[in-house]
C-alpha cells in the first residue's frame, strides 16, 4: 500500500487503537490535519493552547494506562509543547507527540516557525525522532508507541517536517518489534528475588515504600496481596496515591515533605526498606544521610539507573514490578510471618494517633482541608482526582480518600502549575462514566483556564474547585517560615470574578463561603453537566503541615506552625 | 567519595544526532567529559565512541546507567582492562636545533608527519599520561602549535 506521510500517521494511529488526539494544528503540520478531517478512526480535540494538548493526553494516559497523544505544529507551537513533555518526562507517563516541522530542504535556514525542535525535546522526552524519509514514518511511529509504553514508560517526540507528510512511500505497520538496542528487563533474577525475601524474613522493622512505579506497572494488586500475606506496613510517594486503598489498615499515609508523622517515622526507624518502584526523590528523603539511616534497602524498579542513583542498595532487582512480586509472593508466604510484625505495626500505630493528619476546622471559615475531605465523602471512588500544583495539591494528597490506582492524577516530579484542567479533561475523555475532578488554586487556574472553551466545546464536564486563598499559597507559606513573612509577589488578591468568568465561557460557577453552600454547589454543578468553577473561600492564611523542611530529616517533622 | 578516571567505550547506532544525545547527557548532569572520540565501526550500522570521563564512583555508575538507557546504545565496555592510546601533532619551526628530536620521538612511538620549508610537524602515539609528557618534554623546540586526539580505547 502506497500513503503520504499524512496518510500514514493516521493509519498508524489507528493500528494503534488510538481513540482520540489533543492537538492545534498550523503550517507545518497542516497536511496531517487535512487527513485528520478525512478519517473517523480517532476524536480530534481542539485545545486552545499546545501545553494544554500535551497535559490532557497526559491525563489520558495517567487515567487510563494507555499512550496518550498529541498534535502540534512547528515553531512556536512546540515551543509550547515542552513544558507538558517535561511534566510527563518527569513521572513516567506514556505519550507519543507529534510535531509538524518545516519542509527538509528549508531546515537550518532560519525559516518561519522554524526551530530545532528534536534539540529541544531531547534533554525532556524518552526518545525522539526527526523523519527525514516517509519510507521510515511506519517503523518510527510503531517504535514511537512501542518505546513509550514498554519499560519504563515515558513521552516520545516525533518531528516531521512538511515535505515528508507529502511524500508517498511503501506502508507496511510492522505487526511485531524487536529492537537491538532496546530491551527493557521485565523479569527479576530469580536468585535477588530469593535474597531479598530472606532480608524481609530476617528483618524486625520492614516498610514497603510504594512508588509510581507500582501504577505504571499495573501492579496495585500484587503489592495488596505482598502486604497482606507478610503484615508489612507500607508508605506511598505522591505518585502512588491509591495504590493500597486508603482504607487498607497497612497503609500509614504518604511520606516526605508533607508526609504522615507515622509514615516518615516509620522509614526514619525501620531495619529494612522494601522500595517498590519509587525514585527517591529529595521531597521525599529529606536530608539524605540521615534517611532511613538504619535500614538495609531492597529497590525494585524496571529502570536500572533508577536504582543506585541517590542511595546505595543493599538488594537490587531490575525488573517490572507486577512481575518480580509475583515471583516474591510464593516465597513470602512460605518464610514469612505476619504476626511477627505486630508489636512494630502497634508501634507505628500508635505514632499516627499520638500526631494523626489533622487540621483545627471552624465554623467561621472554611477550611481547605474539610473542603476535600467533604469531597471525599460525597464522591469517594465516584470521582478521578486531579490537581494542580501548590498548598492544595498536597492538601489534596492528604486527605482525599483514594481507593483506587490511577485515580489520583497530579505532576509529581515537574510540579507543573497549569497542568490540572487539561488534564482532567483528558481523564474524563478516557472514563467518561466517571466524574473528574479538579482541585485547583487560585494561582494555577489562570495557568491554563483558556481550556475552559475546549471543556465546553467537547463536552468534558470538569469540576474545577478553586481553594482560593488569594495568595500563591505554598510559595507564601515558605515565606511565613522562612522569610520572615515577607510576601514577596505572592498576594493575588487582585482576582478575576471566577463565576463570571466559567459563565462567559458557557460553564456554571459557584462562589461558596459557607459549608452548605458547598454541598449545594457541588452537587449543583454535578447535576449540571457542565464544566464548573467551585469558588470556595478558604482560610487565607492555613498552611500545609507537617512539614520537613527542605534538606531537614524525615524524623524530625514540623507538626505545628505557631507565631 | 574520590573522584577516579575512566575510560568508556561505547557502542551506538550510527544515527543522526546521536553524538548529541551523548554529549547533551553528560552536559545536562553534570558529567565531565576529558576527551571524546568517535568514529564508525567498519562494516556495520555502529559507531564507537572512546569516552574519558571522571568522577566519584556513583557518578561513574550513574553515567554507565545513563549511557545504557540512550535507546541507540548498543553496548558500554567498562572494562579495567583496555589497550588506550592517543595521538599529538606538534608543529616546530625549522630554526630550532633539532638535537634529540629523534631520540624523543622513538620513545613516544612519533615520527615526522610533514615537513615544509619553515617547520616539521612531528606525531606521537602512546598512552594518554605519556602523551602529556611528551608535551611537556616537546616544549623545549619551541613549538607553534599542538593538538591532541582523544584517546582510542580496545578492551583486552
Amino acid at each position: 500500500m502506497e500513503l503520504n506521510g499524512s496518510q500514514m500517521v493516521v493509519e498508524a494511529l489507528a493500528k494503534e487503537n488510538v481513540s482520540v488526539v489533543f492537538g492545534y494544528p498550523g503550517g507545518a503540520i497542516m497536511n496531517v490535519y487535512d487527513e485528520v478531517y478525512k478519517q473517523d478512526h480517532f476524536q480530534h480535540i481542539l485545545v486552545k493552547h499546545e501545553q494544554a494538548a500535551i497535559h490532557a493526553a497526559d491525563g489520558y494516559a495517567r487515567s487510563s494506562g494507555e499512550v496518550g497523544v498529541a498534535f502540534v505544529t512547528s515553531g512556536p507551537g512546540f515551543t509550547n509543547a515542552v513544558t507538558g513533555l517535561a511534566t510527563a518526562y518527569m513521572d513516567s507517563i506514556p505519550m507519543v507527540v507529534i510535531s509538524g516541522q518545516v519542509p527538509i530542504t528549508m531546515i537550518g535556514t532560519d525559516a518561519f516557525q522554524e526551530i530545532d525542535a528534536v534539540g529541544i525535546s531531547r534533554p525532556c522526552v524518552k526518545h525522539n525522532y526527526l523523519v527525514k524519509d516517509a519510507k521510515d514514518l511506519p517503523r518510527v511511529l510503531k517504535e514511537a508507541f512501542y518505546i513509550a509504553r514498554s519499560g519504563r514508560p515515558g513521552p516520545v517526540h516525533v518531528d516531521i517536517p512538511k515535505d515528508v507528510t507529502a511524500q508517498v512511500a511503501k506502508f507496511h505497520y510492522p505487526e511485531n518489534i524487536t529492537m537491538q538496542t532496546y530491551k527493557p528487563t521485565y523479569k527479576g533474577n530469580v536468585r535477588q528475588i530469593k535474597k531479598a525475601v530472606d532480608a524481609i524474613a530476617n528483618s524486625k522493622r520492614p516498610v514497603l515504600y510504594i512508588g509510581g512505579g507500582a501504577i505504571n506497572s499495573n501492579a496495585a494488586e500484587q503489592v495488596r496481596e505482598f502486604a497482606k500475606i507478610t503484615g508489612i506496613p507500607a508508605v506511598e510517594t505522591l505518585m502512588a496515591r491509591g495504590v493500597m486503598g486508603d482504607e487498607n489498615p497497612l497503609l500509614l499515609g504518604m511520606l516526605g515533605m508533607h508526609g504522615c508523622y507515622s509514615a516518615n517515622m516509620a522509614m526514619s526507624e525501620a531495619d529494612l526498606m522494601i522500595a517498590f518502584g519509587p525514585r527517591f526523590d529529595d521531597r521525599v528523603t529529606g536530608k539524605l544521610s540521615e534517611f532511613a539511616k538504619h535500614a538495609k534497602i531492597i529497590h525494585v524498579d524496571i529502570d536500572p539507573s533508577s536504582i543506585g542513583k541517590i542511595v546505595d542498595i543493599d538488594y537490587p532487582i531490575v525488573g517490572d514490578l507486577k512481575n518480580v512480586v509475583e515471583g516474591m509472593l510464593p516465597l513470602a508466604k512460605e518464610k514469612i510471618n505476619p504476626t511477627k510484625y505486630k508489636s512494630w505495626r502497634d508501634l507505628l500505630n500508635r505514632y499516627n494517633e499520638i500526631h494523626p493528619l489533622k487540621y483545627d476546622d471552624s465554623e467561621t471559615i472554611l477550611k481547605p482541608q474539610w473542603v476535600i475531605e467533604r469531597v471525599g465523602e460525597l464522591l469517594d471512588d465516584k470521582a478521578f482526582i486531579s490537581t494542580d500544583v501548590g498548598q492544595h495539591q498536597m492538601w489534596t494528597a492528604q486527605f482525599y480518600p483514594f481507593s483506587f490506582p490511577r485515580q489520583f492524577v497530579t505532576s509529581g516530579g515537574l510540579g507543573t502549575m497549569g497542568f490540572g484542567l487539561p488534564a482532567a479533561m483528558g481523564v474524563k475523555k478516557a472514563n467518561p462514566e466517571k466524574i473528574s475532578i479538579n482541585f485547583t488554586g487560585d494561582g494555577s487556574i489562570l495557568m491554563n483556564v483558556q481550556e475552559l472553551m475546549t471543556a465546553v466545546e467537547f463536552d468534558m464536564p470538569v469540576i474545577n474547585i478553586i481553594l482560593n486563598n488569594k495568595f500563591l499559597g505554598m510559595v507564601r507559606q515558605w515565606q511565613t517560615f522562612f522569610y520572615d513573612k515577607r510576601y514577596s509577589s505572592t498576594d493575588i488578591e487582585v482576582q478575576p470574578d471566577f463565576v463570571k468568568l466559567v459563565e462567559s465561557f458557557g460553564g456554571v460557577g459557584y462562589r461558596v463561603t459557607t459549608k452548605d453552600e458547598f454541598d449545594k454547589a457541588l452537587q449543583d454543578a454535578i447535576d449540571s453537566d457542565k464544566v464548573a468553577f467551585i469558588d470556595v473561600q478558604v482560610d487565607r492564611l492555613e498552611n500545609v503541615l507537617p512539614m520537613v523542611p527542605a534538606g531537614g530529616t524525615l524524623y524530625n517533622m514540623m507538626l505545628e506552625y505557631k507565631e | 567519595m574520590e573522584n577516579v578516571r575512566r575510560v568508556l567505550s561505547v557502542i551506538v547506532i550510527n544515527e543522526e544526532a546521536v553524538l548529541s544525545r551523548i554529549s547533551g547527557l553528560f552536559a545536562g548532569r553534570g558529567y565531565n567529559i576529558d576527551s571524546l572520540t568517535v568514529a564508525p565501526v567498519p562494516n556495520t550500522e555502529f559507531s564507537r565512541l572512546t569516552i574519558v570521563t571522571s568522577g566519584n564512583k556513583r557518578v561513574l555508575e550513574q553515567i554507565v546507567k545513563q549511557l545504557h538507557k540512550l535507546i541507540p546504545t548498543y553496548k558500554v565496555i567498562e572494562s579495567e582492562e583496555f589497550v588506550e592510546k592517543e595521538m599529538a601533532l606538534v608543529k616546530i619551526p625549522l630554526n630550532e636545533d633539532f638535537n634529540g628530536l629523534d631520540a624523543m620521538l622513538k620513545a613516544y612511538n612519533g615520527t615526522i608527519a610533514s615537513s615544509g620549508e619553515n617547520f616539521v610537524v612531528v606525531m606521537v602515539a602512546d598512552d594518554a599520561k605519556r602523551i602529556d609528557n611528551f608535551l611537556k618534554a616537546i616544549k623545549k623546540y619551541n613549538p607553534t602549535d599542538m593538538v591532541r586526539g582523544g584517546s582510542v580505547a580496545l578492551d583486552v
